[in-house]
């Protein structure tokens, strides 16, 4: 008997599944189920920009009102991409242009967005609200006057860690009088001098829904009392410079600026902090959840003061000039802490520059029991060290571990660390993501593929002594989508025996391993779905022998087929087209 | 824990792909890596090593890079940098630029010179040093005395030409953004600039 529901009912109950994954199963279930999902789904995420087309996502789904979009591989961030690769916008934008008139959120990520690409959201969506360009290129602050002064119901524009040609900071001044709608401003990757100030104060004031405010360097300690007096309800503030000479009625105006946001919880920013100014902070710190401090350049005694006044901190994001004495004060005072993430101030220094070692992330790991994302940098680890982080976190979920020097071994016993990173595979059963480092062989990957049944995405820089390290996690990782390889000893044999698997991840990358051209061109031919694209800045694949290796590799599963807006470095396998130029 | 049965080296029946000859590793040649198996390698040579000058085998880490290092905070490098590694994001942009080298000239002097300007961490670093460089001259600083040059009573003012190719007056912008724009450096005749009317002292040259 067939059910009698009516499409509306249907709709309707669909409106309630936001998930991605349980929308795509709902898609799955008839024809008819198909036909009303597709044209309910408001919100689309495509995790590769060239794993579909523009017209085909139009195609399938008429009605979106929201997408989000990625493009270059993750290690783009660490310059292992060259420029110029791919990852443009604009043919999206033209597209969603014509097809989706009330298109309200476009969220970016590692994309290459001009100022034709703004100028034209701002002139095609005129109930555009949404714009996030994380970690993009390609565009000046004059796309973003086009933003400003086109979109009447902006609510959010978040630049985060994207490169502005910053020509003006007169952009600013385009918001009309009559935009008061901005919910979240994030300005803070802007590098020049010159942002309009008094714009952004009167932008400020009249904007009553603002949460999130992340300002740039170019905003002066003086003046970040001024902008906290109008938005005494942020929920989030980035401040610009924290630095300027001690003086009394600065700090004690920035103070009284501060302890009035009764909302803030996150703060970040804080350029070339002067520790003298942080105390301004006391009064907001027990309600703070979120702390960025990676830009500060502050010593450990300084840090630990701060750190412990903020009992509530579930996030923090710090220098390594934390020290181990900084996050043993860190695990006794923040029992809510969830997300600790240590950068290296000094990454191509030889010696240590500070006292932090593998003693301060266990203690964390001891001290914080609802901790559960990783990210370490650090000059010395040990495998018991390790194996104590398993054994008392299994609820992480994501741990990433950089051990400065490649190949360092276990400081104590001189061996790989195979044995440790097994055991993080091992306790931890919802580990989704992981990035090695370190001395590692083989055996850590067998590790890997046995137990590491929830890992979403891989990371491996140095590691491993042959084609089976690679086999392994191919082979035992059921949930893996995301691998990137750099500088391993990975070559065809393990690629070429799994190429089904590539066909259910997002995308590998392996650059400087050992993936001969020939076995790149007969993955391209056998493998129609997948897009096999070699890199070679310096000459092309096929001026050499078919064994010897190639450069970069990166392949992602595609319905769109191989892409044609390569630059002239970038070879695609394609068994129809050849060696695609 | 070793592997008895690990390969230490990739041999592949197909193709016979030589895997040694391919394989990158970091380390200076001398420096051995203590491993239970495969892995140990000895560094094989990059381009950069030659560029810079190392004392291997004790812990003397002084560097001779031909100039000198005014901030003990810039640590010397002491091996050759692997790119993208670490993998930090932000220091990324900044491990690309250890030096900025750029050309100085003085009207009248007849060479050119080179300043690193990464060296530096404001103004009064610069101008100092090249004060000391172009010994001869003194370089007019708008927030310190008029300085008179003893010898010809001519004063210099410190000017650069930006990413633009419009030439500036240096001390508008923050230390940091000028270094990243600036492309040369003239010092010019203060009789020239006369006519520019420069009413207002620059924001940063003594400050910072």
């Amino acid at each position: 008997m067939a059910y009698s529901f009516p499409d509306e009912v249907l709709e309707h109950v669909f409106s309630f599944i936001q998930s991605d994954k349980d929308r795509n199963a709902v898609s799955l279930v008839c024809k008819s189920w198909y036909e009303i999902e597709r044209w309910c789904r408001r919100k689309v995420f495509i995790g590769n920009c060239y794993a579909v087309s523009p017209r085909m996502v139009i195609r399938r789904f008429p009605e979106v009102r929201s997408i989000k979009l990625k493009g270059k591989p993750h290690f783009a961030d660490f310059n292992l991409v060259p420029d110029g690769w791919g990852g443009y916008v604009l043919p999206w934008i033209a597209e969603m242009a014509g097809a989706y008139p009330w298109l309200e959120e476009i969220r970016l990520k590692r994309m290459v967005v001009t100022d034709e690409s703004l100028e034209l959201i701002a002139k095609s969506f005129k109930n555009f609200k949404v714009l996030v360009l994380f970690s993009c290129e390609g565009f000046s602050t004059d796309g973003l006057a086009a933003i400003a002064a086109s979109c009447k119901n902006l609510r959010e524009l978040d630049l985060r860690e994207s490169e502005v040609d910053d020509l003006s900071g007169h952009w600013l001044a385009h918001f009309p009088e009559t935009c008061t709608s901005l919910v979240s401003l994030n300005i803070s990757c802007l590098r020049s001098d010159e942002v309009s100030f008094s714009a952004l104060e009167r932008l400020v004031g009249r904007c009553p829904n603002l949460r999130s405010l992340r300002l740039n360097r170019a905003v002066t300690l003086d003046k970040i009392a001024n902008i906290l007096r109008r938005a005494p309800q942020l929920v989030d503030f980035g401040t610009g410079y924290y630095a300027a000479e001690l003086q009394p009625d600065v700090f004690s105006n920035l103070a009284g600026a501060f302890s009035s946001c009764k909302e803030l919880k996150s703060l970040s920013g804080f350029w070339d902090v002067v520790p003298a100014y942080l105390p301004a902070l006391y009064s907001i710190c027990p309600r703070l959840t979120s702390l960025n401090l990676s830009y500060a350049t502050i010593q450990s005694p300084d840090l630990i003061k701060l750190v412990s006044h903020c009992p509530r901190l579930q996030r923090l994001l710090v220098l390594d000039y934390v020290e181990d004495s900084g996050l043993e004060e860190l695990a006794s005072s923040c029992k809510d802490l969830q997300e600790l993430r240590v950068f290296p101030s000094d990454p191509f220094g030889a010696e240590p520059n500070v006292s932090l070692t593998e003693q301060g992330l266990v203690a964390v790991s001891l001290g914080c029991p609802k901790l559960r994302s990783v990210l370490y940098f650090c000059r010395r680890m040990s495998n018991a060290a390790l194996v104590t982080i398993a054994q008392n976190r299994p609820n992480l979920t994501r741990f990433r571990l950089c051990i400065i020097e490649p190949k360092t071994p276990d400081y104590l016993t001189l061996e790989p660390l195979d044995v440790g990173f097994g055991a993080i595979v091992e306790h931890c059963k919802d580990l989704s993501r992981l990035s090695l480092s370190g001395l590692l062989t083989d055996h850590v990957f067998e590790y890997i593929g046995t137990y590491g049944k929830k890992l979403e995405m891989l990371s491996v820089a140095f590691a491993g002594d042959s084609d089976l390290g690679l086999h392994h996690v191919l082979s035992g990782c059921e949930s893996l989508r995301k691998l990137e390889i750099r500088d391993c000893p990975f070559g065809d044999k393990a690629l070429l025996a799994n190429a089904a698997k590539l066909e259910t991840m997002r995308s590998l990358w392996m650059s400087s391993c050992a993936v001969s051209f020939g076995a790149c061109k007969l993955l391209g031919q056998k493998m129609p779905k997948l897009n096999v694209e070699v890199i070679d800045e310096t000459e092309p694949p096929d001026s050499r022998p078919e064994s010897c290796p190639v450069d970069k590799l990166y392949i992602y599963r595609s319905v769109a087929g191989p892409r044609f807006d390569m630059p002239p470095f970038v070879w695609t396998m394609d068994e129809a087209v050849r060696i695609l130029h | 824990m070793s592997s008895e049965n690990g390969k230490r080296l990739l041999e592949t029946d197909a193709g016979g792909l030589n895997f040694e000859a391919t394989e990158l590793t970091l380390g200076l040649p001398g420096e051995p890596r203590v491993t239970s198996d495969g892995g140990a390698k000895l560094g094989s040579k990059r381009g950069f090593s030659e560029t810079v000058d190392l004392k291997l085998g004790d812990n003397n880490q002084e560097v001779k890079l031909g100039h000198s290092l005014q901030e003990a905070a810039k640590s010397p490098v002491s091996k050759t940098q692997v790119v993208g590694w670490p993998p930090v994001r932000g220091f990324a942009k900044r491990g690309k630029k250890s030096c900025k080298y750029v050309k100085v000239a003085v009207d009248g002097a007849p060479y050119l010179r080179k300043v690193d300007l990464e060296i530096y961490n404001s103004y009064q670093q610069l101008l100092t040093s090249l004060e000391d460089m172009f010994s001869c001259f003194t370089i007019r600083n708008y927030l310190n005395e008029k300085k008179i040059d003893q010898v010809n009573g001519i004063e210099y003012m410190p000017t650069y030409e930006d990413k633009d190719g419009d030439w500036m007056l240096v001390g508008d912008v923050p230390w940091q953004m000028f270094v990243e724009s600036c492309k040369r450096l003239r010092l010019m005749k203060s009789s020239e600039a006369v006519g520019l009317g420069l009413k207002t002292a620059p924001k940063y040259s003594s400050t910072n």
